[in-house]
């Protein structure tokens, strides 16, 4: 895999007023980086709802906790090619986050709670999670779709 | 997120504009309850004419109503989704188990 200098460094607070900034800076990114408007709006959910959650989470609903977001353009390999996508990473000093719970709660159940882990894990290609120096590190992958061949090219 | 309501017979519209996420949806959960436990309005639809983003918090807060909703035997009901919301609704697989029009007359028709 290679990586680039991030395209994007942001150094938040655990307030949730700053999620629609977020959201409107990473819109704005994924857009810039050849993202389709559904994969625009499935990047920014799931960096909103991963947010969430630590702000929720990781540090209780206590504002004023440092958050860092780290947007970067890489490449990974898959089926023999290397792809272009974009790769996040969050990090928190909250608690730590149980790694079980990442697989989110059956959605047959009709109630209020506990969608957040499944529309990011629904929205990226790779979620991993890791612990590691008292921080709790994200990482988000979204690959860039290959472009259709234009007819008679 | 802007959230006014207008009351009418037997309902209540509520027209919610911007973004509904973790800062906003207490707010519009606060609302919907409010309007079923304590009104006791046997109709609450939702404008969402106006959201142009929901996450699961929003979505947490309309299931919250629904289920109010269903145990005091009123009705909620939405219209207006757009994209975005029609997406996240759809992501939760909870799209079916919401009343939703296309517009405010089908909403507001008995």
């Amino acid at each position: 895999m290679s990586r680039s200098s991030p395209l994007l460094n942001l150094e938040l607070q655990s307030n949730p007023e700053m999620l629609c900034v977020v959201r409107h800076a990473l819109g704005q990114l994924a857009e810039t980086l050849g993202f389709s408007s559904a994969e625009c709006r499935a990047v920014v959910l799931a960096v909103d709802e991963a947010l969430t959650n630590i702000i929720k989470h990781a540090y209780g609903g206590e504002q004023g906790h440092p958050i860092r977001a780290l947007f970067r353009r890489i490449e990974v390999p898959r089926d023999g090619n290397q792809r272009k996508a974009l790769e996040i990473v969050l990090e928190d000093r909250g608690k730590k986050i149980d790694h079980a719970k990442w697989c989110g709660r059956p959605l047959e159940e009709v109630r209020p709670g506990g969608l957040g882990l499944h529309f990011i894990n629904e929205c990226m290609d790779a979620v991993e999670f890791r612990r590691k120096f008292g921080k709790n590190h994200l990482r988000l992958i979204k690959l860039l779709d290959v472009p259709k061949p234009e007819k008679g090219v | 997120m802007e959230i006014s309501a207008r009351r009418l017979d037997n309902m209540t519209i509520f027209d919610v504009r911007g973004d509904v996420d973790l800062a906003s949806s207490p707010e519009l959960r606060k609302a919907l309850l409010h309007e079923l436990r304590e009104a006791r309005v046997p109709r609450v639809i939702l404008n969402l004419k106006g959201v142009r983003y929901m996450d699961s918090s929003g979505v947490a807060s309309l299931v919250e109503g629904l289920k109010v909703s269903r145990d005091l035997k009123a009705r909620l009901i939405l219209y207006g989704l757009n994209t975005t919301v029609r997406e996240v609704l759809q992501l939760s697989k909870l799209v079916k188990i919401f009343e939703i029009y296309e517009n405010e007359e089908q909403a507001v028709s008995p």
